[in-house]
């Protein structure tokens, strides 16, 4: 992924979605971060408020290898996920970094149930020696403090 | 399926002395029984007072199918009001929260009120003159819930007119709630962070069952420890835990962690696991923290309330405690087979930051929609709301370290693995729905 930063939004949620979760968490910086705040947009960091997730790479191994798992009791049956994405857009471009913004709509399914959520994925990247990684994946939801169903995957 | 209505001894006859019928979570006439009756003669969690800290401040809530309304006062009290207004039945306001200024304005026939609820003003007044209205209920403003408590700025409500007081319907149980505040060293407490809220397509009392379920983190959350702990091997036990890690380790402990941390439960369904230790209970030390708490509350009684972390504490039946992390749950019950459950973090005022980064941490990892450890948690309530579909057994069972003496007592120490807190549970369903409905004979 050394090309126009523009592409790199898709791709990555082709791996989600295609459920090849180390080749996605590889994705990450070191001190990379997902996070999905409370307040969406609105949300000015992940420390005066509360998230439906914030996790750094060791959490973010740690979903992965529970799912991993054939004792998550959850993912029987398993769950599937498909990102609908709007273009990428550049919002901020400076010497080795860039700040995508992405309109999405996630579905997630799992036997006869839908999950359906909206938003702008926000990706903050760093230039790294094999391609673009991410410091910081934001999902700012649509409604984000609405009660919602299990969600367990990664939108 | 049987009816119920009218028939108190069928309802009855659901909860026995060591097991409970399906139709306790499945039958959709017994929801409405229970919204009529359970819910209108116990006292439920309706808010806390920080959420409305202005004159004029409101919350908007449902209890029990009813849209409340809770208010500040221009002289600090809070009040509860029916969100109707007394005119067609609009609701007042349909925000979640905010702040009304100086009355409430009917948007639909701009008919007013004080924040206390009394009747301001309306248009084309004339029109009224010789009529009955300012004798009829339409007259007097909006209604009033009447039995209002604020604890320690946690906000109840009893519906019914008649049932128990307060303290006495909570008694001991109160100290979980003094246990939260008193973490504070100004014994304050502000809700904080927002709140996550997640529908669980389960019945309540299932969801209320398995907080005091002790026997199920092993195998439930298999996936989520050994991913943990295959995670943090190898690491010397020197090693400074990420905040993650402290939290979400213990939930792999073993039965004989969760059997010796005990158990008590009260009169009217509550209880409190983990008496003895918790999960919370390795939390790291905040020396400095400690000290304020016994600047504020001497020596002794700092080191009752830090040493004291149930796992949690069963204000039955729609609250759930945990002193350490600084968090609680409510339980608001949306049909027979739909849950919502909310999961809010306080601020103890004068405590330290990571106090608040760690409840947050917790409700995140713990209760959030997103969570990484009640994913497991949910599928099996909505696989059991599936599974008591089927014939053969119509019956759930609750046996485990059962004994005839304790239907002869009402508070009991015992071992934390007892099904006891949730028979003790169901024996308080029965009595609150028995007397709801005698009432309403």
């Amino acid at each position: 992924m050394n090309g126009d930063p523009r592409d790199f939004a898709a791709h990555e949620a082709a791996l989600l979605d295609e459920r090849r979760l180390d080749d996605w968490l590889a994705l990450f910086a070191e001190d990379g971060h997902y996070w999905v705040p409370l307040l969406g947009a609105a949300q000015a960091d992940p420390f005066s408020h509360n998230s439906l997730a914030y996790e750094d790479r060791l959490l973010l191994q740690l979903r992965v290898d529970r799912l991993k798992n054939p004792r998550a009791h959850s993912q029987h049956p398993a769950s599937h996920s498909q990102h609908v994405l709007q273009p990428s857009r550049i919002e901020h471009e400076s010497a080795g970094e860039v700040r995508l913004r992405t309109p999405f709509i996630y579905i997630e399914a799992r036997g006869e149930s839908q999950v359906l959520l909206a938003g702008t994925a926000r990706h903050h990247l760093v230039r790294a020696s094999r391609g673009w990684s991410i410091r910081e994946k934001r999902i700012d939801l649509l409604d984000a403090a609405r009660a919602l169903p299990a969600i367990q995957l990664f939108i | 399926m049987t009816s119920y209505r009218h028939h108190p001894e069928r309802i009855a006859a659901l909860v026995q002395d060591d097991r409970v019928h399906r139709d306790l979570y499945l039958s959709d006439e017994i929801f409405a029984l229970e919204q009529e009756h359970l819910f209108a003669n116990t006292w439920v969690y309706l808010g806390h007072a920080s959420q409305v800290s202005e004159p004029g401040d409101f919350v908007t809530q449902d209890v029990a199918g009813r849209p409340l309304l809770m208010v500040r006062q221009p002289d600090g009290a809070v009040h509860v009001m029916y969100n109707r207004c007394a005119h067609k039945g609009t609701q007042l306001v349909t925000d979640e929260c905010g702040n009304t200024g100086r009355f409430f304005r009917c948007p639909y026939h701009a008919w007013t009120y004080k924040l206390d609820g009394a009747p301001l003003g309306l248009p084309l007044k004339n029109g009224y003159e010789g009529t009955q209205l300012k004798a009829c209920e339409s007259g007097q403003g909006l209604s009033v819930v009447k039995h209002v408590k604020v604890y320690r700025d946690f906000v109840f409500v009893r519906l019914s007119d008649s049932g128990p007081s307060f303290e006495d319907y909570f008694g001991e149980v109160l100290g979980a709630i003094d246990n939260m505040v008193d973490r504070s060293p100004e014994g304050k407490l502000t809700v904080g962070g927002g709140v996550l809220r997640n529908i669980v397509h389960c019945n309540w009392k299932m969801y209320l069952e398995n907080i005091n379920d002790t026997v199920h983190p092993m195998s439930t959350h298999e996936s989520a420890t050994k991913a943990a702990e295959a995670l943090w091997e190898g690491r010397a036990p020197t090693d400074p835990k990420p905040m993650a890690m402290e939290q979400m380790l213990p939930f792999g402990s073993g039965y004989e962690f969760f059997d010796k941390m005990g158990g008590r439960v009260f009169a009217n369904g509550h209880s409190v696991l983990g008496v003895n230790f918790s999960i919370h209970s390795n939390y790291a030390q905040l020396p400095e923290y400690e000290a304020a708490m016994r600047a504020a509350h001497g020596e002794e009684r700092a080191a009752e309330i830090l040493q004291r972390s149930p796992q949690n504490s069963v204000f039955y039946p729609s609250l759930s405690v945990k002193g350490s992390p600084q968090a609680i749950r409510v339980i608001r019950p949306l049909a027979a087979n739909r849950t919502l459950i909310e999961a809010w973090s306080f601020r103890a005022t004068g405590a330290p930051a990571l106090l608040f980064e760690r409840v947050m941490s917790y409700n995140r990892l713990v209760f959030s929609p997103m969570s990484v450890v009640a994913h497991d948690d949910v599928h099996l309530f909505e696989s059991i709301q599936q599974g008591l579909r089927a014939g053969g057994n119509e019956w759930v069972s609750l046996h485990r370290n059962y004994d005839p003496a304790e239907l002869a007592q009402e508070t009991i120490t015992t071992n934390g693995t007892n099904e006891l807190l949730m028979r003790n549970q169901f024996r308080a369903w029965a009595k609150s729905m028995a007397a709801g409905m005698e009432a309403a004979a």
